[in-house]
């Protein structure tokens, strides 16, 4: 067992250097950097006066070495100008380069300084990967037992009624993207003009002018309440809930005709137990591995769910470190990215061996 | 629950009265069983046979009340203890199952529950039944785990289904059916998936069982060997009917339906020779539910068919007077004449058997295999085939036999090039094949050795037409110079495996099991090939279309003059068939010889073993039964010395502890009879015969 966790991680760091490779160049390309130099220098900058700006500043040379800088394993940059300052990677002007670290990357915990919110980026990335941590439990929280148990409904007794209605609604909110369903929710539960609000003040069970459910979940970043929180964990686990519970169904279902169902029916086990029993745990092998890789999907709600809601978390501040061009902010949210996805990945893999006694490590 | 009361034993225990059960699908009624009547008494075992597809598993699903969704019961009764099953509510019902009616099928592996311990679906019974405690149920699932004799039953218990052989799963899906001491036990085919020596230590068992617990039992086989050995009655079925029920031997000496008498025609009994007495297949093709003739079902294919009488109304059953409720659906049976020869019997030439054209000397194959699950561990050696050497002639048929995992289907890999062999040679007219993959052999080669496989159904292409396949074959193997003259080649090799020309248009999955095997030996010998490796080429398909196919294999040899290597654990098939044999076992070749000479004494002691497993139908036959103890030894951990020693009846005999230490030598016995082993001359000259055919 350790051996293969171990190769596995070991293959997962490969991909992850990959790919954060892959991010770094892309972040990196010289338009960006001319952006960024406009944007720290000044507008008006010459052509020259730009590319003399990424020269100084450690943005010319290999891209690999750069990338090996940033993660630490290439020594940081310096320059020295006409005036005999000197500046580098590892220290402020007027430090000693002499007393600096040589090396300052990823690996030292210098994830750099975030351009957007005037911090450095581990500093500030911290509190939003929390409020996305608490946002993403509670969609799991919610979408899991949901879609198993809806998943499990339809597809033990195939193409019966209750299988057609809940196969027809996994199928509806699988194809509703975030921003459709999350769009159709506020409407519906938290404007005061449409949707049950107005209904439910004038009826005297909410005070005139409020709403239902709140349609910014802001005020969660403090204090997480059903009100605030609602929306936004539904908006993303209604699009996975749809997705598992149709896998879990085919899974099921699939389970049911096998013949080991009907050995079981013929020793005279009722049907509850035949499903509780005999059919879950062999049902639940191939969503399970789903669910685990529904993870780097979920970010993918999170990000058009926390705009949409102004939730300050991680999606949040993803697209705010795009659009404002903040390239030490995106590079450490895309290695959060990687690491999620791989880590969910290998979880996927050991609890798939444990589910599924046929597998069993040496 | 136990007994109804209102039930007495000297009456049926099952009775089946006039079933009809049809399967409906969207486009028509199948009518898959059609006035069946049976009757098992208590402590009786029933046997049902009839070619596949003729509605054995349907009359025992409807006994459990389990047809599906699309299955019906549309007329009769089924009696279980003088209740009607068909009319029982569901939660009667599932009273009734698994504790007084249980069922054992065709595949153990898939009828246990992959993701539960053993002893837990074995306990659930119990519990569910007689409400027993868990500790209990445990207790009483390792009592019967030991009663059907596997080793170490707390291990067993505590086991997965996929930490046991093939074998041992299905001792266990019996120990599951006993666990509530049914009165009655369905059997679908239970050794239909397992190697001769398992089954006959299975069927040992359930006879055992049976008289230890008065179980009745209806038994499904398509082997009439089996139902000979475990079955008190028989009850012969055809598309859908029964259309001879009685005792077994009344059957098997006196039969009185056409149907049963072709169906021991067809079969290879001890004494059936391949040129002097064929074996006799049935005309035609089964009909389906669908497509039945008028009047007697049987018709189409009878000898004895009567126009205007038989096909003129549906035939009842008639008793036959004077017997021990003897039955036929036969309008005919008292006028046949029973004790005649079969009237078309051809007899063959005996095909010259030429120079030698195949050679292997100390051919080795080794494979590497890696430990766990994903690739970790170290690598172990698996000997699939030690030291192998032999010569096959021309227009020779050479059987290699042995259990599954024995190493046949290795050879024949190396063989055919799919794999290299690790050492030793293999010489095709004098041309070393030993280590040129297929890849790399030139046509001339590659078409001179082919290969008909078990399972036709995985071995054509489903998109492809028939002929399109078989004018593929000639286009790889350069077969002519147009592609009209590999049309007309492909015509006439369709002639040579007794196909309608018309059939070149048609697709696989219009075509019967039998049908398909012969489009497979069209396609090996569109080479022309010298030499064809036949592995299990009939062991997939139903006795009456064996004989079929196996009679064509023959006639093409003996035109063709082709060296046929015939891998088989079918050991009667074998003895029909081949002229010499060689026996394998954990990648040894035990025993070799002509067929007279493996088949009679001196045996080596596993061929003695292999041939009393065997189920023969034959009242007259006596055999000697030897039950192997124990699975066959892993090929990754071989025992030390003679393969054969863990299981060996004959160990004693040989002095020191010799057969633990050294592998034996061969010993080559008179005519050349070769046999490894390291029993002295006259011990091995003392061994009797297994089978003994009684004087009449
Ligand atoms: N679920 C089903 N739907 C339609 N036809 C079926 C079904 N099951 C069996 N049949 C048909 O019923 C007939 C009898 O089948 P079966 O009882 O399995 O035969 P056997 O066990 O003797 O091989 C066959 O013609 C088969 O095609
Ligand atoms: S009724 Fe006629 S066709 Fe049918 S089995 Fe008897 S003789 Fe043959
Ligand atoms: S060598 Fe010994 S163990 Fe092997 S078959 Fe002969 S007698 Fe049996
Ligand atoms: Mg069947």
């Amino acid at each position: 067992m350790g051996l293969f966790v171990l190769r596995r991680l070991g293959v997962m760091l490969l991909t992850a250097i990959a790919l954060t490779f892959v991010v770094f160049f892309l972040t990196n390309l010289q338009p960006n950097l001319e952006k960024l130099a406009r944007t720290e220098g000044s507008v008006r900058m010459s052509e020259e006066a730009v590319q003399d700006w990424i020269e100084q500043n450690g943005h010319s040379g290999s891209v690999f070495l750069r990338y090996g800088q940033w993660l630490g394993v290439v020594p940081g940059w310096t320059y020295t100008d006409e005036k005999g300052d000197t500046r580098g990677r590892c220290f402020q002007i007027g430090e000693d380069p002499a007393t600096a670290p040589r090396y300052c990357g990823l690996l030292q915990g210098n994830w750099g300084y975030s351009t957007f919110f005037k911090a450095p980026v581990l500093d500030s990335l911290g509190e939003k990967l929390a409020a996305t941590g608490w946002l993403m439990l509670a969609v799991m929280l919610v979408m899991v037992p949901t879609s198993l148990i809806l998943g499990v409904l339809s597809g033990m007794r195939e193409g019966s009624v209750t299988d057609r209605t809940l196969s027809t609604f996994s199928i509806a909110s699988t194809a509703t993207p975030e921003y459709v369903s999350g769009v159709v929710l506020v409407a519906l539960f938290a404007t005061a003009a449409t949707g049950i609000s107005p209904l439910l003040a004038e009826w005297g069970l909410i005070e005139p002018k409020k709403t239902l459910f709140l349609a910014s979940a802001t005020s969660a970043m403090d204090d997480i309440t059903f009100w605030n929180f609602a929306l936004p964990v539904m908006t993303i686990a209604l699009y996975g809930i749809g997705y598992i519970a149709r896998m879990t169904r085919a899974s099921m279902t699939e389970v049911m005709t096998q013949q080991y169902i009907r050995t079981a029916r013929l020793k005279g086990v009722p049907f509850r137990t035949v499903v509780m029993r005999h059919a879950l745990r062999n049902a639940l092998i191939a969503p399970f591995t789903v669910i685990m890789l529904q993870f780097p999907w979920l970010l993918n709600g999170v990000v058009i769910v926390e705009s949409l809601f102004n939730y300050k978390g991680f999606g949040w501040t993803l697209v705010q470190a795009a659009s404002n061009n903040d390239i030490p902010l995106l590079l450490a949210c895309s290695v959060v990215a990687v690491v999620v996805v791989l880590l969910t990945q290998l979880i996927s893999d050991i609890g798939y061996v444990f589910l599924n006694p046929r597998i069993r490590l040496a | 629950m136990t007994s109804s009361p209102t039930w007495d034993p000297s009456q049926p225990i099952l009775e089946i009265e006039h079933l009809s059960i049809s399967f409906f699908t969207r486009l028509r009624e199948i009518p898959a069983v059609m006035d069946f009547s049976c009757k098992v008494m208590a402590g009786e075992a029933m046997g049902l046979v009839g070619e596949s597809g003729c509605g054995k598993s349907t009359v025992a699903l409807a006994v459990m009340r389990e047809l599906g969704k699309t299955g019906r019961i549309v007329g009769g009764s089924i009696k279980f203890k003088g209740r009607d099953l068909t009319t029982m509510s569901a939660e009667e019902l599932r009273h009734i199952r698994g504790s007084e009616i249980a069922m054992i099928y065709q595949e153990p592996m898939a009828s246990l529950n992959p993701a539960m311990k053993v002893g837990a679906q074995l306990a659930e019974v119990p519990m569910l039944h007689s409400g027993m405690s868990k500790a209990d149920a445990w207790k009483l699932a390792r009592q019967i785990v030991a009663d059907v004799r596997l080793p170490d039953p707390d291990r067993i218990i505590n086991s997965y289904p996929h930490q046991l052989s093939g074998g041992q799963q299905q001792r266990i899906v019996i120990a599951m059916a006993l666990m509530a001491k049914p009165a009655l036990l369905i059997l679908d085919e239970p050794t239909t998936a397992l190697d001769v020596t398992v089954e006959a230590g299975i069927v040992d068992l359930v006879k055992e069982l049976g008289e230890k617990y008065g179980t009745s039992m209806l038994f499904i086989s398509h082997n009439l060997g089996l139902v000979m050995d475990v079955c008190d009655r028989i009850c012969v079925m055809y598309s859908g009917e029964a259309v001879e029920t009685g005792n077994v031997e009344q059957v098997f000496d006196e039969m009185r339906h056409p149907y049963t008498q072709a169906l021991f025609r067809s079969i290879p009994l001890p004494g059936a020779d391949k040129n002097a007495r064929p074996l006799i297949s049935i005309p035609g093709n089964f009909p389906l539910p669908h497509e039945r003739p008028p009047g007697c079902n049987f018709g189409p294919r009878c000898d004895y068919f009567q126009k205007g009488r038989c096909d003129a109304a549906e035939v009842p059953m008639f008793p036959v007077p004077g017997s021990d409720r003897h039955e036929t659906r036969c309008f005919r049976w008292a006028e046949i004449d029973w004790d005649a020869p079969p009237a078309k019997r051809e007899v063959k030439e005996k095909a010259e058997i030429g120079r030698v054209v195949l050679k292997m000397e100390d051919l080795r194959k080794y494979y590497s295999v890696s430990g766990g699950a994903f690739g970790g561990g170290t690598k172990k050696v698996v000997k699939a085939n030690e030291t192998l050497s032999f010569e096959a002639h021309e227009g020779e048929t050479l059987a290699i036999v042995g259990e599954s995992g024995c190493g046949k289907s290795t050879f024949a890999k190396v063989l055919m090039g799919l794999e290299t062999a690790t050492s030793g040679s293999i010489m095709l007219f004098d041309e070393n094949v030993q280590s040129t993959p297929i890849q790399k052999r030139n046509t001339d080669t590659v078409s001179q050795v082919q290969m008909v496989f078990q399972n036709p159904f995985d071995t054509l292409n489903p998109s492809m037409s028939v002929g399109r396949q078989i004018i593929r074959a000639l286009e790889i193997f350069k077969y002519g110079k147009s592609d009209e003259e590999r049309h007309q080649r492909m015509l006439e090799l369709l002639d040579l495996v007794k196909l309608p020309r018309a059939f070149a248009e048609r697709m696989p999955r219009q075509l019967s099991g039998g049908q398909k095997q012969r489009v497979g030996i069209a396609r090996a010998f569109a080479g022309g090939a010298k030499v064809v490796v036949a592995d299990e080429p009939v062991s997939a398909l139903d006795v009456s279309v064996q004989a079929a196919v196996t009679d064509l294999l023959m006639d093409i040899q003996r035109e063709n003059k082709t060296t046929l290597l015939f891998i088989s654990h079918d050991l009667s098939i074998v003895r029909y068939l081949s002229d010499r044999v060689m026996v394998m076992y954990l990648g040894h070749v035990v025993e070799m010889g002509t067929t007279d000479q493996v088949f009679s004494p001196p045996y080596h002691p596993y061929t003695e073993a292999l041939l009393s497993a065997v189920p023969i139908a034959d009242t007259h036959v006596q055999r000697k039964r030897i039950v192997l103890e124990g699975d066959i030894p892993s090929a990754m951990n071989p025992p030390p010395g003679c393969p054969f020693q863990t299981r060996c009846r004959w160990k004693s005999q040989v002095p020191g502890n010799l057969c633990e230490t050294e592998v034996p030598p061969v010993q080559v016995l008179e005519g050349g009879h070769q046999i490894k082993c390291h029993l002295s001359r006259e011990i091995l000259a003392t061994m009797e015969p297994v089978i003994k055919i009684a004087a009449e």
